[in-house]
């Protein structure tokens, strides 16, 4: 719980921190200062994160395999979780980013002592919700380019115009603005209610879960709620992005909220287990073929010192004892 | 055994998380959920550091003085070494999927035995000793200090743990506890904190080939009493040779086969298939051990030991291997083997001298597992198999771990018992395949010390066996592995007791039909063959 509750204290203390500050007239220091700094930072420590792990050798091809290997003609290989070619890992790789494949697998222990027997029933609810929160934040993340580019790539328009399809309100209703918080909202609900989660839960686990949900409420806010000045906006992030930083007047405080906690998460994400996006193109139990009795897989440190206990020295130690049992040695005593 | 609770109560597993965070929570040893440590001497011989008498339950554990240092140094040697500790050390969300997927915390309900919490215990050192974020932030972070401990606790978790990759097969980006284990064992080792259920078989298995330390003449005096045995049986007297040079083939299977039931008679198996194929096949004394205990120890002796299949199939001459009825042996030789040892390039790749199949899945290892090796003579029509001669029997498979979610061998054994057996039935899906539950006897656990706390990790196991027993009918479990025909045996005496556990090749042994041959009244076993009068009195 102290976890718990430091997390949400930081993530309130920072958004305090912006909206005093900004209006307090720092909007420079959280318009222009602390995103370049915060996007240094991000593509720095990503990339010294991602590289740290790529330069250190995999010594062994350690596929966990999901089913049937490639094996005689006539029995069916299960390609994707068993995959013996590049290709296939590919394929598998693809599907455990893209469709979240290994989650969907996921059972939930049911012990009834009382009947006497132990049941896994399929439990797909991380699945459904960790695949709908990745999914919009990307859509909202992607929706956010109209602000950096102009024109306005067809595709980001195209995007919206799908995500606001329903034409609720006005400004119209963003679909993944909604199904984002229900995410993290159940992301975060879980570790609280399942005892096995909040007991593994950290002040770690909590941080990014606030960050992103005060994040995603102050958007919904400036949005919906203070109806900030987007066009104000838009001048600032093409000034960010085109090096000639420039304060519009008149951006309301939250838009520095808002924007102050999207900066922490940048500054964050290396430091922390959100590199699970880095992560997991590089996990060796899914990433590498099963393929290592076909091919032979290199370990670069693999030591040529180590030999066995070589059969020369076994006899000399049996040597009169395998003689008598008639059994058949390389030299005679 | 005897102070053993009932299964119902073994069964009520309390699930609560305590009310201290697990920081506080310190590992409590009581007999039954720790393995002894090694022996002096072992170590010894194993050239590994801190020989020395104690136990668990001491406050002292006599850890070398500079043991912090040890450990930091080794772990950033691994760090530097093995890519997937680095990544798993980062990457994990504590999503918790992987957390219910572990027997032992399903039936311990230890939380620390849940696959994440196992890995946090490194993981929150690794924090703590390696990263700059968590030094500021503390123990907030999930960090802590190396303290006594924290030894204390992973000599407890790492040795509840055993490597049946289970949870990997869940976990969104495939973290592997066992590698983690492998790892945590790999830095324990190297302060001599050890168990001595893996240390002394390993030791055994380098000088004498075989777990137990038979040497030589007793191992070729074992055999020649399965051979008296099978020509009780069948009237055959089978000829298996040791150490022939020329051979085609040289064989390998777990030195368990050989010393005790039920895996004498898988052996008895292996023998009359090779009689009934006339295949030029080998043994050997020396490499005598299919399973690697080094593979429970650290890379080096994994590598060590594995080392022999070559160096004897190099010295004999032979053509290629067939290993037999072995978990372990197939984990570390689908993934570690050629990489370790190999090229094996004075071999040839293995074909099928009956059914002329060239097994390409083994074209660099150049080791085929027997049971391919069957699934192919029979799907080729080279066996005359009789099924009755199993009846009686309602069979059910179990997959072993590592020959699951380590390489992915399920139709070949279940093809091989569908034509031996006439009744067969499948244990639940969530319980088989690759959601295979462990015997929970892997990876240095089958030691008698530690049976309660294996029948607790047996339970997820026990009870699907239970199941098919009670609504099948299913009386007999048989698998691939060494380590499951001498755990499951007890594990079902325990959770559903009456069925029996067989490996693949008993099964297939029975069913054999010789040309010619004498009709039998026994299997393998010794036992009337259903509907058949035998010569001993009936029950
Ligand atoms: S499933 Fe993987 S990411 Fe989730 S808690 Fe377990 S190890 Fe961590
Ligand atoms: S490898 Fe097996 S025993 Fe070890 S933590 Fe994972 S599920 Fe449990």
């Amino acid at each position: 719980m102290a976890g718990l509750m430091t997390a949400l204290l930081a993530v309130v203390a920072l958004a305090a921190v912006a909206a005093l500050g900004a209006g307090a007239g720092m909007s420079g220091v959280f318009g222009i200062a602390v995103p370049y700094v915060a996007v240094a930072i991000f593509v720095a420590g990503f990339i010294k994160k991602v590289v740290g792990w790529a330069s250190t050798p995999q010594p062994f091809s350690i596929a966990t395999t999901g089913g049937q290997q490639y094996s005689l003609p006539w029995v069916k290989q299960a390609k994707f979780d068993n995959p013996s070619t590049p290709g296939q890992t590919f394929v598998r790789m693809a599907l455990e980013v893209l469709c979240f494949r290994s989650l969907f697998r996921n059972t939930k222990l049911d012990n009834r002592v009382a009947e006497g027997r132990v049941a896994y029933g399929s439990d797909k609810s991380l699945w459904l919700f960790a695949l709908m929160f990745h999914y919009c934040f990307l859509i909202v993340f992607i929706r956010h380019f109209r602000f950096f580019l102009e024109p306005v790539p067809f595709v980001i328009t195209g995007v919206e115009f799908v995500d606001s399809i329903l034409q609720i309100g006005v400004p119209t209703l963003y679909l993944t603005d909604v199904f984002l918080v229900v995410g993290v909202t159940f992301l975060l609900a879980r570790r609280l209610w399942d005892p096995k989660l909040s007991y593994i839960s950290l002040a770690n686990d909590y941080f990014p879960l606030f960050l992103i949900l005060a994040i995603a409420l102050s958007g919904i806010y400036m949005r919906y709620v203070a109806k900030v000045d987007v066009i104000a906006i838009k001048q600032l992030a093409i000034g960010l992005v085109s090096f000639k930083p420039y304060i519009p007047p008149n951006i309301d405080w939250s838009f520095y909220m808002h924007f102050f906690l999207v900066c922490v998460l940048w500054a964050y994400f290396p430091f922390s287990k959100l590199m699970h996006l880095g992560g997991v193109f590089l996990s060796p139990t899914r990433n590498l073929p099963n393929n290592t009795r076909m091919e032979r897989y290199i370990n670069p440190w693999n030591d040529p010192s180590i030999k066995p206990h070589t059969y020369e020295e076994y006899e000399d130690d049996f040597r009169e004892k395998m003689i008598e049992a008639g059994l058949p040695v390389d030299k005679e005593a | 055994m005897s102070k053993m609770a009932p299964p119902e109560e073994l069964m009520n597993v309390n699930y609560a998380t305590p009310a201290e965070a697990w920081m506080d929570v310190k590992p409590e040893f009581k007999l039954g959920n720790y393995s002894y440590p090694g022996k002096p001497d072992v170590l010894k011989y194993l050239g590994l550091p801190n020989p020395r008498d104690w136990s668990p339950t001491d406050e002292d554990w006599k850890l070398p003085p500079d043991w912090r240092d040890i450990i930091r140094d080794g772990f950033r040697e691994l760090l530097g070494k093995y890519r997937s500790l680095k990544v798993f050390m980062d990457v994990c969300v504590r999503c918790g999927a992987c957390a219910d997927k572990c027997h032992f915390y399903i039936g311990s309900g230890d939380p620390k035995n849940m696959p994440v919490l196992r890995a946090e215990l490194l993981r929150s050192i690794y924090r703590g000793e390696f990263t700059v974020a968590a030094k500021i932030l503390g123990k907030l972070s999930g960090s802590r200090k190396l303290e006594e401990d924290v030894v204390k606790e992973w000599f407890m978790y790492f040795y509840q743990c055993t490597q049946c990759r289970r949870c990997s097969l869940y976990c969104p980006y495939g973290i592997d506890t066992a590698e983690i284990t492998f790892l945590a064992r790999d830095l324990m080792n190297r302060i001599g904190v050890n168990i001595n259920w893996i240390l002394e078989p390993a030791a055994n298995c380098n000088r004498t080939g075989n777990h137990l330390g038979i040497q030589p003449h007793a191992f070729k005096d074992m055999m020649e009493f399965l051979v008296d045995d099978i020509e009780t049986i069948t009237g055959r007297r089978v000829e298996p040779s040791f150490q022939r040079k020329g051979a085609e083939i040289l064989f390998i299977t777990p030195s368990g086969d050989i010393f005790a039931e039920p895996g004498i008679y898988t052996f008895m198996g292996y023998l009359l298939l090779f009689d009934y194929l006339d295949l030029d096949v080998t043994w050997s004394t020396y490499a005598s051990e299919g399973g690697n205990f080094g593979s429970f120890m650290n890379d080096k002796w994994m590598k060590k030991l594995n080392a022999k299949m070559y160096h004897e199939a190099k010295r004999l001459g032979v053509k290629y291997i067939i290993g037999g009825e072995c978990g372990h042996m197939w984990r570390v030789l689908n993934q570690y083997m050629d990489t370790m040892n190999g090229p094996a390039d004075f071999l040839e790749v293995p074909k099928s001298p009956i059914t002329g199949t060239v097994f390409d899945n083994a074209k660099s290892t150049k080791m085929i597992h027997l049971v391919e090796f069957t699934a192919d003579l029979i799907k080729n029509g080279k066996l005359n198999l009789d099924k009755s001669r199993n009846a009686g029997i309602t069979a059910t498979w179990h997959d072993s771990c590592n020959t699951s979610r380590g390489m992915g061998f399920f139709e070949e054994p279940r093809y091989v018992l569908e034509n031996v057996v006439e009744k067969f039935v499948d244990m639940p899906a969530q319980t088989i395949r690759e959601q295979t539950y462990c015997c929970g006897g892997g990876a240095g656990l089958n030691n008698g010390e530690f049976t309660e706390m294996r029948l607790r990790g047996g339970l997820p196991r026990g009870n699907a066996l239970r199941y098919v027993q009670e609504k099948f009918d299913v009386n007999t479990m048989s698998c691939i592995c060494a380590i499951d025909r001498a755990t499951l045996p007890g594990l079902a005496d325990y959770w559903a007791p009456g069925v029996k556990v067989t490996g693949l090749h008993e099964l297939v042994g029975n069913a054999l039909v010789f040309e010619g041959e004498e009709p039998r009244t026994m299997n393998l076993r010794q036992e009337d063959l259903p509907g058949i009068e035998g010569s001993e009195e009936e029950e």
